[in-house]
């Protein structure tokens, strides 16, 4: 496709926001965010930790003790950076996925694996956990986070909702239709796209002619910027500006982050041989967000192995620790379920759960 | 008392609400400073400020997750979906989103949500706005169904429906809005969803329907009360779920029944009243339950409507048949 003039001055404004370089050197100072050493650990931190919950989940799911999970290495920097922009009063409406951002947004470990089993008290999110259940369906939680952020801008609270997809997602007409109904409300709504470069395994030039996914903002007349998504200063200083606009009633944006995913689409079954070759596997994960961000820390002298290896072997006891909670919550049952149809049940519904407690109690 | 017209008594409801809760909000395609292409919201933003009564861009889906995300931040919407043949464009964000909002999350989140739209044939309409898509929508767990049939129900119900805690699909049949008028209250009052009515009381058979359908019924009984059959009429009122006390109840004194609705014989309800009454009463029946439908096709183009659609004479026929049998 030969494009227009227009379009191409459209398409080349949308360059690549990086702070820090593949080698974790600082390339962009004046975009340097304002982070405490100690936050910066807390950065390297969450996202050393994510990375061996990750594999311990691949390996529990494998032994059959986990159920539904979707890997996240490769997307730390996009899920951790995005996530450590935001406040406790923020809305987070997550897909499935995203399973770190809502952890550190309050979501016990043990209730994560709760959900990754089926079980409903995966979803009873905790008392003032503004998280919404993880989104199966690709791109309702885009509309519904148009929503929510409206409803925070007519309680005057001072928070943004955020909600994340994927590539793949942005070709859902839900994902138009949210970032649309944000920019006509001027509602504190923040999209994130984590470019993985597949939507199981389709790759994403094949989603969209357009050469970014940041530039479909402009459709809705909202901010789009688009993120090195394995530099996690860029994606934490992207999504914190974002907010601030939010906040300032200056509309919602649009972040696309380029990531990858190292693993699966999901552990059902999905192998990624067949879709993509070892020599892109092994050009992304060059980029990888743990070893540039590492290094970067130990140019400052903040960060050691001894301090990895601690927050290690702390991931690998909470993990332990979370799926012998999670195994200790009570069995499933049916008469549950049909109690969390409605507030009041009726009569069909009291019948049948007449009849489950019956067959539950034998 | 006032006499109003359905679309009356529905503006009425939702102004109710509107002054009775300050988070109720009433929001679609047109409904604000048009106050809504039938004119049901009419004067309300006006009265309640842009708000609490807005006009929405032109996509039912992201009308529908609006509403679901504005639940969570403590909202009550009153969502309008233009013409209820556009519902499929928002199927998702109805029956796959808000209605499992609750049991998702295990009874912690709620969706409080209205969603009104008008449906129902005999206005010509073009295609995809009359269709009777109440089947779809009962047959989706976790919504309730409400078609009123009169203005006085369509306001008592419709203030239970945003007083709801949970999502309520409220359709308005097109040619009820102006049909006629009848006495409405001007204060406030509530009808119970989920509860029938029976609007004729009779001994030979029983006639289940909503709607509509149940004028024709009631005309029906009128001409069949002339051939000595005396019909019990009984108006559904909420179709999901289903009042079926009040249907046993009727069937085992007349021990024959008829189920009229304005869908197609696939299309639902019809369907499932016909097995409540023969898992419940079928040793109180004479004769086998019948229904009066339209056929199994796409809802006609506006020039076939009026053979398409069922009327009284149908509802006559098909009731001699099972006094008949």
């Amino acid at each position: 496709m030969e494009k227009t003039k227009e379009l191409q001055q459209i398409e080349d404004q949308f360059q690549t926001f990086q702070i820090l370089d593949e080698e974790g050197k600082i390339v962009n100072e004046e975009a340097m965010p304002e982070l405490s050493d100690e936050e910066m650990k807390e950065l390297m931190t969450r996202m050393v930790y994510t990375r061996i919950w990750d594999q311990r989940a691949i390996s529990l799911n494998r032994q059959g003790r986990l159920g539904f999970y979707a890997p996240v290495a490769g997307q730390e920097a996009s899920m951790i950076g995005s996530q450590f922009a935001l406040e406790t009063q923020d809305w987070i409406l997550p897909g499935y996925r995203d399973i770190p951002q809502i952890h550190y947004h309050g979501v016990p470990l043990d209730q994560a694996f709760l959900w990754s089993r089926g079980h409903f008290m995966g979803g009873q999110m905790p008392e003032g956990v503004r998280v919404m259940m993880p989104q199966i369906i690709i791109g309702a939680q885009i509309t519904q986070t148009a929503g929510v952020a409206m409803g925070l801008k007519k309680n005057k609270e001072d928070a943004v909702a955020i909600t994340y997809t994927g590539d793949g997602g942005a070709s859902q007409g839900d994902f138009y239709e949210g970032m649309n109904f944000a920019g006509a409300f001027n509602s504190p709504a923040i999209f994130v796209v984590q470019n993985n470069r597949f939507a199981i395994s389709v790759p994403v030039e094949k989603q969209s002619a357009a050469r970014t996914i940041a530039q479909k903002a402009v459709a809705a007349g909202i901010h789009g910027v688009q993120v090195d998504g394995m530099d996690i200063l860029a994606v934490y200083a992207a999504t914190k500006e974002a907010r601030k606009r939010g906040l300032e009633d200056n509309g919602p944006t649009l972040i696309e982050t380029l990531t990858y995913r190292y693993g699966p689409h999901t552990m059902a079954g999905d192998d990624p041989t067949r879709y993509r070759t070892s020599d892109e596997d092994d050009a992304w994960e060059k980029k990888d967000p743990l070893v540039r961000f590492r290094k970067f820390l130990e140019s400052k002298d903040l960060w050691t192995e001894e301090e990895e290896e601690k927050i290690v072997e702390q991931a690998k006891e909470d993990i332990k620790a979370a799926i012998k909670k999670a195994d200790g919550a009570p069995k499933q049952k049916v008469t549950d379920l049909i109690g969390n149809m409605g507030e009041d049940l009726p009569a069909n519904l009291k019948e049948q759960l007449e009849y489950y407690k019956e067959k539950e109690s034998k | 008392m006032a006499q109003m017209t359905m679309i009356q008594a529905i503006t009425d409801a939702m102004r109710n609400e509107l002054k009775n809760d300050e988070k109720v909000l009433v929001f679609g395609e047109d409904v604000g400073q048009n106050g809504g292409v039938f004119r049901a919201t009419e004067g309300l933003q006006k009265e309640f400020g842009e708000d609490r009564v807005f006009d929405t861009p032109l996509a039912e889906s992201g009308i529908g997750g609006l509403a679901s995300g504005l639940s969570v931040t403590g909202f009550r919407s009153v969502m309008e979906i233009q013409f209820f043949g556009f519902v499929f464009e928002t199927f998702d964000a109805i029956a796959a989103q808000m209605a499992r909002i609750r049991y998702r999350s295990g009874g912690v989140y709620n969706a409080p949500v209205t969603i009104r739209s008008p449906f129902g044939g005999g206005v010509k309409t073009p295609e995809l706005h009359a269709d009777s898509l109440e089947g779809l929508m009962a047959q989706s767990p976790g919504l309730k169904v409400v078609i009123p049939s009169s203005p006085y129900d369509a306001k008592g119900l419709l203030i239970s429906a945003i007083r709801d805690n949970d999502p309520v699909v409220f359709l308005e049949h097109m040619k009820l809005y102006r049909s006629f008028r009848e006495e409405v209250p001007e204060e406030e009052y509530t009808l119970p969803l989920g509860k029938a009515e029976v609007k004729r009381e009779g001994s030979d058979i029983t006639i289940v329907t909503y709607g509509a359908m149940v004028h024709a019924s009631l005309k029906a009984a009128e001409a069949l009360e002339k051939d000595g059959i005396s019909a019990e009429v009984i108006d559904l009122r909420t179709v999901s779920p289903i009042d079926i006390e009040t249907i046993i109840q009727s069937v085992e004194k007349t021990n024959r029944a008829i189920v009229v609705q304005e869908a197609q014989k696939q299309a639902g309800i019809a369907a499932s009243v016909v097995a409540e009454i023969n898992e419940r009463a079928i040793l109180s029946l004479e004769a086998p339950v019948l229904r009066v439908t339209a056929p199994d096709t796409v809802f006609p183009f506006a020039s076939a409507e009026d053979v398409w659609l069922p009327n009284h004479k149908d509802v006559v026929a098909k009731a001699k048949q099972v006094i008949e049998f």
